[in-house]
């Protein structure tokens, strides 16, 4: 699996979304996510499971200064 | 939770007092006027006042002017480079502080209309310096006839400048019994120029405060009344020193007066587009805001806990990105505890973000003012990172006490945040000892000697004098004395060009080191905020996307600075389908919105690469500017290495899994190679890789925004701007070739 074009290690079965995220301590509240170029509402992010070989984009927007 | 509701006002100034202070003027000189009027966005005036002579002229602005430079700091940099010469320095009498709005500032439909923009020569940089501020006065001055404001001259003593836009009287005054600290100066000023307390709301201050005569850090403080609190508010020109030349200047002050704001002043050319853009904006702050960023709640010190998360938070002088102790200062900290909720907390009217938290009543534990409850604006994000975890602070309550004072002293936040953090660092490695600080232990933490050293500076005794000096000249200084290794000095003292860094680590975002690096004016980040762009979403992976990225982005965030706009409504609340646009990060429907104020306001309309091209034709001015005055070329932004990689060896080992594999990933060696090498090697190796990096970013960055590989703007550019002016050129011709 890739988390944002690099290769992500952790991969496991039944990986969510809601997973990765906890996983790599993303915590910023503006965040736009993507598996394999399809657009994922936060109300979706416990449900999606990830496949071995997706291609998931967790893109933060800028904000701050 | 604090409830605005709940709160007590403030007490009244004394009166009496104020009376006496106001017959103790001596009016050098009072000038009557018709105010122009606004028409759509522009009065196309200029307002001159020199204080060496008193003299006041009232010009017309150029066709030409307009076009090129269109407002805000595009008028402030023409006419402070129409002032000054190569020779200028910040002290010079002809230096000139300019101030100017911008053709949208002073609506009211729309959030973030308000700001003004200022510049000067800079005592930190010895080049043009611009800062954006919020308060009133900004939008007061357009409606008082007046676009754009130069300050030059030199008075004998100290004055206050007086605008009433109604009455069309500018006077200038000896004001010697008014208190220099912004917070009493603020209110002395408004009570006094206010008819009744209903009016207070039409009087806007600008001031110092007591450093500002000996402190290189010195900014301008911006009023605005605050009629629910009764108290005045401080916003501030933060960054360069401004307000050391206006001090210098003995300029105590400058006060705007202006009564009847409504939403048509500027005589705009289609309200009902402007008014459509402003409800449909309100409707999302109102719907999104506590889902996205909470700013009308937290203010943007909503972000300190985040940043700790993703290794971007300074902590020690930007040794590390986080600290442990950041749930002591979390958002729901500042917002249960210490802000104040539920106040209409915008920095002009209209700005539904709000984003202006205060701590009300605060009672102070240190300094002069001991024992007082005031109200602290603040803190935004850099004055608490800054303030804060970067000198080991997390204590929330020395964190408003440092702010507070700084903001009545005068000081920069942000400056003074980063050059405590190195003090700090310089002590921590014996470069500096008590004996040399005059028993200030400056330790990681230690809250009494850092508020200790901002007393002193304000009181310009002991050690603040040479705390006043800033960042780069304290490193320089050290070196003289033989205090420490001038190299190490040169690699953690967080400044460039002069000016200490803002609050963002960039270690890991190539990206965001030319963020900082590469600006005009110095590292602040409000030309670009790349760092999740490049290090966490990893969407700008080539040399060429990072290039593109310092092409866009400072051109467009140039362009709120030209316009009078805040730049926090574009992107700290986003549209609930930006999710779905090509480019969120753009926020593409709020630029659609930016420009149709833009047409709503001028008539004029235009489109996105217009909009780049309004900006890179005054970015480009700056750029030459800087080369005028012997700076802006590539040897200039050259960056320390604290904001690159690690400098010191606890710094590696604290991520030394990163680093190690980094080392192979990025540098090209084996695992079994980098496990063979000393700790020294691999850091050698990792500084080599990373200074390398920065140069080719710079080969990519300068291309594209049209300049040679020194830095220097060329002249086909400069011709396809049409900025082929007589005095650019004049510049730049004979740099086209010089190699770096
Ligand atoms: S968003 Fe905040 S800083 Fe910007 S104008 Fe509104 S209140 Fe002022």
């Amino acid at each position: 699996m890739k988390l944002n074009n690099r290769p992500y290690a952790d991969w496991h079965e039944g990986l969510t979304i809601r997973g990765v995220m906890e996983h790599m301590n993303f915590t910023w509240p503006k965040l736009v996510v993507k598996v394999n170029g399809q657009l994922i509402w936060p109300e979706d992010y416990d449900k999606v499971v990830l496949n071995e070989d997706d291609d998931l984009k967790i893109h933060h927007l800028l904000g701050g200064g | 939770m604090i409830r605005m509701c709940d709160l007590p006002r403030y007490a009244d100034a004394d009166m009496e007092e104020i009376k006496k202070m106001k017959e103790a003027h001596e009016v050098l000189n009072q000038v009557t006027y018709d105010p122009t009027p606004l028409h759509r966005g522009y009065t196309d005036k200029r307002l001159k006042i020199d204080v060496t002579d008193n003299s006041v002229s009232i010009i017309d602005i150029p066709q030409e002017v307009k076009e090129k430079f269109t407002g805000g700091k595009g008028y402030c940099l023409r006419y402070l480079w129409d002032a000054t010469n190569p020779d200028t320095k910040w002290n010079s009498p002809e230096n000139a502080i300019t101030m100017s709005a911008g053709p949208i500032a002073g609506i009211t439909q729309y959030g973030g209309t308000g700001k003004c923009l200022v510049c000067t020569i800079s005592p930190m940089t010895d080049i043009p310096i611009d800062s954006n501020v919020g308060g009133y006065f900004g939008p007061f001055l357009k409606f008082s006839g007046f676009d754009v404001i130069e300050l030059t001259g030199k008075a004998k003593e100290d004055v206050i400048i007086v605008i009433d836009g109604n009455k069309g009287t500018i006077s200038i005054e000896k004001a010697p019994l008014e208190h220099k600290d912004a917070h009493i100066l603020g209110e002395e000023l408004t009570a006094m120029y206010a008819e009744d307390e209903n009016d207070r709301k039409n009087v806007a201050v600008v001031c110092s405060g007591s450093a500002a005569e000996h402190c290189n850090l010195s900014m301008l403080n911006f009023t605005f009344y605050d009629p629910k609190r009764n108290v005045v508010r401080l916003k501030q020109a933060g960054r360069g020193g401004i307000g050391r030349v206006f001090a210098d200047k003995h300029i105590k002050a400058l006060v705007c007066h202006f009564r009847g704001v409504k939403a048509n002043l500027n005589d705009v050319y289609d309200i009902k587009i402007i008014n459509k853009d402003g409800l449909k904006f309100h409707r999302e702050v109102a719907t999104q805001d506590d889902k996205q960023n909470s700013m009308r709640k937290s203010g943007t010190a909503y972000s300190i806990r985040t940043l700790s998360d993703y290794d971007i938070l300074p902590t020690h002088n930007y040794k590390y990105g986080g600290t442990d102790k950041v749930d002591e200062m979390a958002p729901e900290v500042w917002r249960e505890k210490w802000l104040t909720q539920g106040g209409a907390d915008g920095c002009w009217y209209g700005c539904s973000m709000a984003c202006a938290k205060t701590a009300d009543h605060f009672l102070l534990k240190t300094g002069p003012y001991k024992g007082h409850r005031v109200c602290v604006d603040g803190p935004e994000y850099e004055s608490a990172a800054g303030l804060g975890p970067n000198c080991g602070i997390t204590d929330p309550q020395v964190i408003l006490e440092l702010n507070f004072y700084c903001d009545t002293y005068g000081i920069d936040t942000i400056s003074y945040g980063t050059m405590t953090a190195f003090l700090m660092e310089c002590y921590e490695n014996g470069i500096l000892n008590k004996e040399r600080t005059g028993g200030l232990e400056l330790v990681w933490g230690n809250a009494e000697a850092d508020l200790e050293m901002l007393h002193q500076m304000a009181r310009n005794e002991g050690f603040g004098k040479i705390a006043a000096l800033g960042a780069h000249k304290q490193k320089l200084y050290f070196a003289e004395q033989g205090w420490g290794d001038p190299a190490f000095l040169n690699d953690i003292a967080m400044e460039q060009k002069g000016l200490e860094y803002s609050e963002y680590g960039c270690k890991e975002s190539l990206a965001q080191q030319g963020g900082y690096g590469l600006t005009n004016k110095g590292p602040q980040h409000d030309e670009a905020w790349l760092i999740f762009m490049d290090q966490v979403n990893n969407q700008i992976p080539t040399f060429e996307d990072k290039a593109e990225a310092l092409y866009y982005y400072p051109m467009f965030r140039t362009w709120f600075g030209l316009l009078g706009l805040c730049k926090l409504p574009w992107n700290d609340i986003v549209p609930a389908d930006n999710s779905l646009t090509d480019e969120p990060a753009k926020v593409p429907e709020h630029v659609d919105n930016y420009l149709d104020l833009y047409y709503g306001v001028t008539g004029t309309k235009i489109d996105r690469d217009d909009m780049i091209r309004m900006s890179e034709r005054v970015y480009n001015f700056q750029r030459i500017f800087n080369i005028r005055l012997g700076k802006g070329l590539r040897k200039n932004d050259a960056i320390p290495y604290r904001s690159q990689g690690p400098v010191t060896e606890e710094e590696y080992l604290s991520r030394q899994e990163r680093y190690d594999r980094q080392l192979v990933d990025l540098v090209g060696y084996t695992r079994e190679e980098v496990e063979k090498m000393t700790l020294k090697e691999k850091m050698a190796a990792t500084r080599r890789h990373r200074e390398s990096e920065y140069e080719k970013l710079i080969d990519a960055v300068y291309p594209k925004r049209g300049w040679t590989l020194n830095g220097v703007p060329t002249v086909a550019h400069l011709k396809e701007l049409g900025m082929d002016l007589p005095e650019l050129l004049e510049i730049v011709e004979p740099l086209q070739d010089v190699q770096p």
